[in-house]
C-alpha cells in the first residue's frame, strides 16, 4: 500500500537520480578531457602550424560575422535604452548603457555563442566524421595522440582568439551605439564618446575578456568531448553536432552567470 | 610472437569474443576467416591496443598489449603497420602527407628522404604521381592502396590487414597479395591477415584460422583448412547457405515465398494527376 501511494514520488526521485548520474558522468567526462588537453600542451612539444592553422579558422574566419552580429546588437541597444531615456530626458546615459552591457556582458556571451555554433559545430562533426571513418583509430595505430593532436591546437586557438575576438565584439557594439546616438538620438560624438568611456573600469574589460578565455575552454572542449564519442555514421556525426552546440550554449550561459556573481558580488 | 589468451569482449551485453585463443609466429602469415559482424576487426583492434578487452591478454614478444599506454604503448604500435578496411586516410591531408605521417611525427628523415621513401612505398602499391591528391578524389581501391603504402612507410614488423582485397579489382587483388607474400618472404614481416576473400585466403596464407561465435574453431596450413571436417569450417569455405551456419539469414519459408512471388501482387506506381 505504501509503495503504491509513492510510486510517482519513487518514479520521480529515480528519474531524478539517473539524470544526476548522467551529469556527473559528462562533467566528469570534459574535465578528464580536459585535464587530458592540460598534460598534451604541458609535456609534449607543440604544433605551432597547427595552433596558427586553428586560429585562422577560428579567429580570421569569424571576425566579419561577429562584427555584423555586434555592430546589430549595439544599435538595437541604443534604440531600446533611448526609447526608455527619452521619457527621463537622460538620453545622454545611453552611451554608458551600451559600452557597460556591451564589454562586461553582450560582448564576451554573444561572440561566444557564434564561435560556438560556427566552429564548436565544425569540430565536433570534423571529429565525429573522423571517428566514425576510423580516421583516429588510424592516428593511435601510428602512435600519435588524438588529444595532444587534435585537440590541443584547437584548444589554444581558442583560448587566443575568443578574447580577441570580444575585444573586437566591443569595439563594433559601441560603434554601433554611437551611430544611433549621433545620427538618431544628435548627441555629439566627443560626449558620446566620454559618457562611453567614463563609466568604465579595468574590471570591466578584465571580468568580459576573463569571461571569452572560459568560454573559449568549454566551446572547445565539449565540442572534441562530442566529437570524440560520436557513433553511428552520418546520424551520429549530425546529432553529436547539435548535442555540442546545444551544451555549449548552456555551460557558457551558466558560466556567465557564475562568473559575474564571483566577480561583482562575491569578490567586489 | 603474438599470443592470444581467452580473449573475451562484449559491446553493450553482446558478446563478440568469448575466450578467444591464438598463436601467430613470428613471420608468419595467418589468415583469420569469419563471416561478417563475427569479431575479426574487433581482433585486430586488440592485437594493435585499440580495444581493452573485458578478460584475457594479448602477449606481443612476451609484452601484454592490454596492460600499456601512453609512451611504451606508443613504442609497440610503431612495430605494427595496419591497414584498415575502409583505409582510413586522413581527409584534410594529401596523399603524401598521409604516407609520411609516422615518417614525420617519430623520425630525424631529411624532407627529400621522406618524399623518395614515400614514392617508393606508393610505387610498391602501383601507384604514382598522386601525392598531391587528398583522399576524396581517389577511387576506393586506389584509397586501400594508399592506406597500405602508409601503413608500409615506417617499415613495419607486423602488418595487420583488415580486407585488403575488398573494394579492388581482382588483377589488383592479386597484386597485394603478392605484396603481402613479398613482404613474407623478404622482409620476414608478421601478418595477420583477415578476409573472407578465400582466393587471398589460400594464396597468402600459411595458417588459417576459422572464426566463429567468438573463438577459434579450427586453425591449420590451407590444405588442412580445405580437408576440415567441422561442418562449420566446410560451409563457410565453400560459401554454402545450408549448413550448421544460419545466423543471420533469412527464414527459408519467407524466402520461398519471395522468391515464388505467390504473396506478390503490388507494385509500386507513379499516377498521372
Amino acid at each position: 500500500m505504501i509503495t503504491r501511494l509513492n510510486a510517482p514520488l519513487l518514479d520521480t526521485t529515480a528519474a531524478a537520480g539517473a539524470w544526476a548520474v548522467r551529469a556527473s558522468w559528462y562533467a566528469g567526462s570534459l574535465a578528464l578531457l580536459f585535464v587530458q588537453t592540460l598534460g598534451g600542451w604541458l609535456t609534449r612539444p607543440l604544433r605551432f602550424r597547427a595552433v596558427l592553422y586553428e586560429l585562422w579558422k577560428i579567429g580570421v574566419q569569424s571576425w566579419f560575422i561577429v562584427a555584423i552580429s555586434s555592430l546589430f546588437i549595439g544599435m538595437v541597444l541604443a534604440f531600446q535604452s533611448a526609447y526608455q531615456m527619452q521619457k527621463l530626458a537622460a538620453e545622454i546615459y545611453i552611451a554608458s548603457l551600451v559600452s557597460l552591457s556591451v564589454v562586461r556582458e553582450i560582448g564576451p556571451v554573444i561572440t561566444a555563442l557564434i564561435v560556438a555554433g560556427r566552429v564548436g559545430s565544425a569540430i565536433a562533426a570534423e571529429l565525429g566524421t573522423m571517428k566514425v571513418t576510423e580516421q583516429i583509430d588510424a592516428l593511435q595505430t601510428l602512435a600519435a595522440d588524438p588529444v595532444h593532436y587534435l585537440v590541443v591546437p584547437r584548444f589554444l586557438a581558442m583560448i587566443v582568439a575568443l578574447p580577441f575576438l570580444t575585444l573586437w565584439a566591443d569595439a563594433i557594439g559601441i560603434l554601433g551605439g554611437l551611430i544611433i546616438g549621433t545620427m538618431k538620438l544628435g548627441i555629439l560624438p566627443s560626449l558620446y564618446w566620454k559618457m562611453t568611456t567614463l563609466p568604465l573600469l579595468f574590471k570591466d574589460l578584465f571580468s568580459g575578456l576573463l569571461k571569452a578565455f572560459i568560454f573559449g575552454m568549454i566551446i572547445c572542449i565539449v565540442s572534441c568531448f562530442e566529437g570524440f564519442r560520436t557513433q553511428g555514421g552520418a546520424e551520429g556525426v549530425g546529432r553529436g553536432t547539435t548535442v555540442a552546440v546545444v551544451s555549449s550554449f548552456l555551460l557558457i550561459i551558466a558560466a556567465d552567470c557564475l562568473i559575474t556573481a564571483l566577480l561583482y558580488f562575491v569578490w567586489r | 610472437m603474438i599470443d592470444i589468451r581467452g580473449l573475451a569482449k562484449s559491446f553493450d551485453g553482446h558478446k563478440v569474443l568469448e575466450g578467444l585463443d591464438l598463436r601467430i609466429e613470428t613471420g608468419e602469415t595467418m589468415v583469420i576467416i569469419g563471416r561478417s559482424g563475427c569479431g575479426k576487426s574487433v581482433l585486430l583492434k586488440h592485437i594493435i591496443g585499440l580495444v581493452k578487452p573485458d578478460a584475457g591478454a594479448i602477449a606481443v614478444d612476451g609484452e601484454d598489449i592490454s596492460q600499456l599506454s601512453g609512451r611504451s604503448l606508443d613504442r609497440l604500435r610503431l612495430r605494427f603497420g595496419m591497414l584498415f578496411q575502409s583505409a582510413a586516410l586522413f581527409d584534410s591531408m594529401n596523399v603524401g602527407e598521409n604516407v609520411s605521417f609516422a615518417l614525420r611525427e617519430h623520425t630525424t628523415l631529411a624532407p627529400d628522404a621522406i618524399t623518395q621513401r614515400v614514392h617508393d612505398c606508393l610505387q610498391l602499391v602501383g601507384l604514382q604521381d598522386i601525392d598531391q591528391r587528398y583522399p576524396a578524389q581517389l577511387s576506393g581501391g586506389m584509397r586501400k592502396r594508399v592506406g597500405l603504402a602508409r601503413a608500409l612507410a615506417i617499415g613495419p614488423e607486423m602488418i595487420l590487414y583488415d580486407e585488403p582485397t575488398t573494394g579492388i579489382d581482382p588483377i589488383m587483388a592479386d597484386l597485394i597479395n603478392d605484396l603481402i607474400i613479398a613482404l613474407h618472404d623478404q622482409l620476414k614481416v608478421t601478418s595477420i591477415v583477415v578476409t573472407h576473400d578465400m582466393v587471398s585466403a589460400y594464396k597468402v596464407a600459411d595458417r588459417i584460422a576459422m572464426l566463429y561465435n567468438g573463438r577459434i574453431v579450427e586453425v591449420g596450413s590451407p590444405d588442412a583448412i580445405r580437408a576440415s571436417k567441422n561442418p562449420v569450417v566446410q560451409q563457410f569455405i565453400r560459401g554454402e547457405a545450408n549448413g550448421p551456419i544460419q545466423e543471420g539469414l533469412p527464414d527459408r519459408d519467407v524466402f520461398k515465398r519471395w522468391t515464388a512471388r505467390a504473396d506478390i501482387n503490388f507494385r509500386p506506381t507513379i499516377e498521372d494527376r
